[in-house]
């Protein structure tokens, strides 16, 4: 990318009541706020997928009263689809009727027409052709532990998909409350994958399925290895979830809903630990991202510049996110609605944003540059139009 | 039969701006209706029916002014000449 890139970071921020787009310069120390696109939406899921030759920005929008839509902009956020008719269904014939879409996972790099989407009730939805059309994957719809299947707090939910980067016809998912779920023939078949995860809330403590995972996070040069955020309980796999291993060690509370990868190192995870299920808060008041640089063997709070006491906050699954740079940032989005972003791979934080509705979503994306006509006419507009939006 | 669909400014987008549709139904009830509206304007009753056929949780539907939840539902009956109200529930925030 070139230096001169105004906009390198885009961070993509869904909340309760709409979405956000933030742009931060190459420095990462100048950020722009623009939205609420979709206001008074909730907007659960976003993705930035730049496969292809694309620079197409994804949000799943859920109106209380209407229903959910998938939408597009291949603008960086200037405009938006509004399909006429949802394009996301069950099949009558399913039972099913959606009620959100909890993640948008664009495939492999190879495969740039695949996508997949986790929903509520809990399902995987696939395109082959770059999101025009979707359908339900049958050998979960269809799986014959699905009646067993009970709904969390958020909801029947499947909200983790983790492709094979190897490019392999691997495939992973996870739901609340149901676990982990593996298929090895592209999604034909599944199996749970759930050996060494805890259930704490049933009386079998260790059941074939039924965990109440919060997130799984992988890193595409060690496909394989896996790193699990459980509803109590953090977790690492070495071989695709066969097995896990406990790898709580020096975490205040191994409850906790959000999980990143580090862009670059495969053994480096962020994780914010909240007391307990019944007090959904940090523990102590301060607000503090947890890494390991070990792959769990130990992990380390990171607190310089977040707040130390009477920080009642919470972090969601998918509101804590890495971009690509090097050094790496790191961003997150509280319930509370404030919005806090590390340029230096979680050594010192900023609060960019605060007051925003509250926040379930943050994607890093560093698109590439536009096309080099669309950017001299961009830039003539910029000129032409005054700035609009907050600044950070 | 020709009955007349009332819909709240959110899905005028999705009835090419219209406020008002008028229908010809074929047979009696809300559900032909809907079926009818469906028809020319499947954007707006996706809005208003889940995938399965019925009425979303926070949608109120009314003929008249009652709310087909307390008649007989999406059989409830019309005449000709009916006018089917859709309107968003209080609730949300």
């Amino acid at each position: 990318m070139p230096r001169s890139s105004p906009q390198p970071v885009l961070l993509l921020v869904g909340t309760t009541k709409g979405a956000f787009l933030v742009r931060g310069n190459r420095a990462r120390t100048s950020w722009s706020l623009d939205g609420p696109f979709f206001p008074g939406h909730q907007v659960y899921a976003m993705a930035y997928d730049g496969r292809g030759g694309r620079r197409r920005l994804y949000a799943a929008t859920e109106n209380p009263f209407y229903g959910t839509v998938l939408h597009t902009s291949d603008d960086l956020g200037k405009s938006w689809t509004d399909p006429k008719e949802p394009n996301v269904r069950f099949d009558e014939s399913s039972g099913l009727s959606l009620k959100r879409i909890w993640q948008i996972c664009p495939g492999p790099e190879s495969e740039p027409q695949r996508l997949w989407l986790g929903v509520e009730p809990s399902a995987l939805f696939e395109s082959r052709d770059g999101g025009a059309t979707w359908t339900a994957n049958a050998g979960l719809l269809t799986h014959p532990h699905r009646e067993r299947w009970t709904p969390g707090n958020g909801g029947m939910c499947l909200h983790t998909i983790v492709p094979d980067a190897s490019g392999d016809s691997r495939l992973l998912v996870a739901m609340s409350t149901g676990g982990v779920y593996r298929s090895d023939d592209g999604g034909r078949s599944w199996r749970a994958r759930n050996v060494g995860v805890r259930a704490e809330f049933l009386p079998d403590k260790h059941p074939e399925f039924g965990q109440c995972v919060h997130k799984v996070v992988s890193h595409p040069s060690r496909p394989g290895r896996l790193f699990l955020q459980n509803h109590w309980g953090l977790y690492r796999s070495d071989d695709w979830g066969d097995t896990w291993q406990d790898i709580a060690n020096g975490v205040p509370s191994d409850f906790g809903f959000a999980m990143a990868m580090h862009p670059h190192e495969p053994d480096t995870v962020y994780i914010v630990p909240l007391q307990s299920d019944l007090f959904r808060c940090v523990p102590g008041a301060k607000l503090r991202v947890y890494r390991t640089r070990n792959a769990g063997a130990s992990w380390q709070p990171m607190s310089r510049g977040l707040p130390q006491r009477d920080a009642y906050e919470s972090v969601l699954r998918d509101a804590l996110a890495t971009d690509t740079l090097d050094p790496a940032g790191v961003y997150f989005g509280t319930r509370s609605g404030k919005l806090f972003a590390s340029r230096d791979a979680g050594a010192s934080w900023r609060q960019l944003f605060g007051g925003l509705p509250p926040i379930v979503v943050v994607k890093a994306a560093v698109p590439s540059p536009a096309p080099a006509r669309a950017t001299r006419k961009a830039a003539a507009r910029k000129r032409r139009a005054p700035a609009r939006g907050r600044r950070a | 039969m020709t009955i007349t669909v009332v819909l709240p400014g959110y899905l005028h987008p999705y009835a090419d701006g219209r406020s008002r549709i008028a229908l010809r139904a074929g047979g009696a009830t809300v559900r032909d209706a809907l079926d009818a509206l469906r028809v020319s304007y499947p954007g707006v009753s996706h809005r208003v029916l889940t995938e399965q056929g019925e009425v979303r949780p926070h949608i109120n539907v009314f003929v008249g002014d009652e709310n087909i939840r307390f008649t007989d539902g999406l059989a409830t009956p019309l005449r000709d000449g009916s006018e089917v109200v859709i309107l968003p529930a209080v609730s949300g925030g």
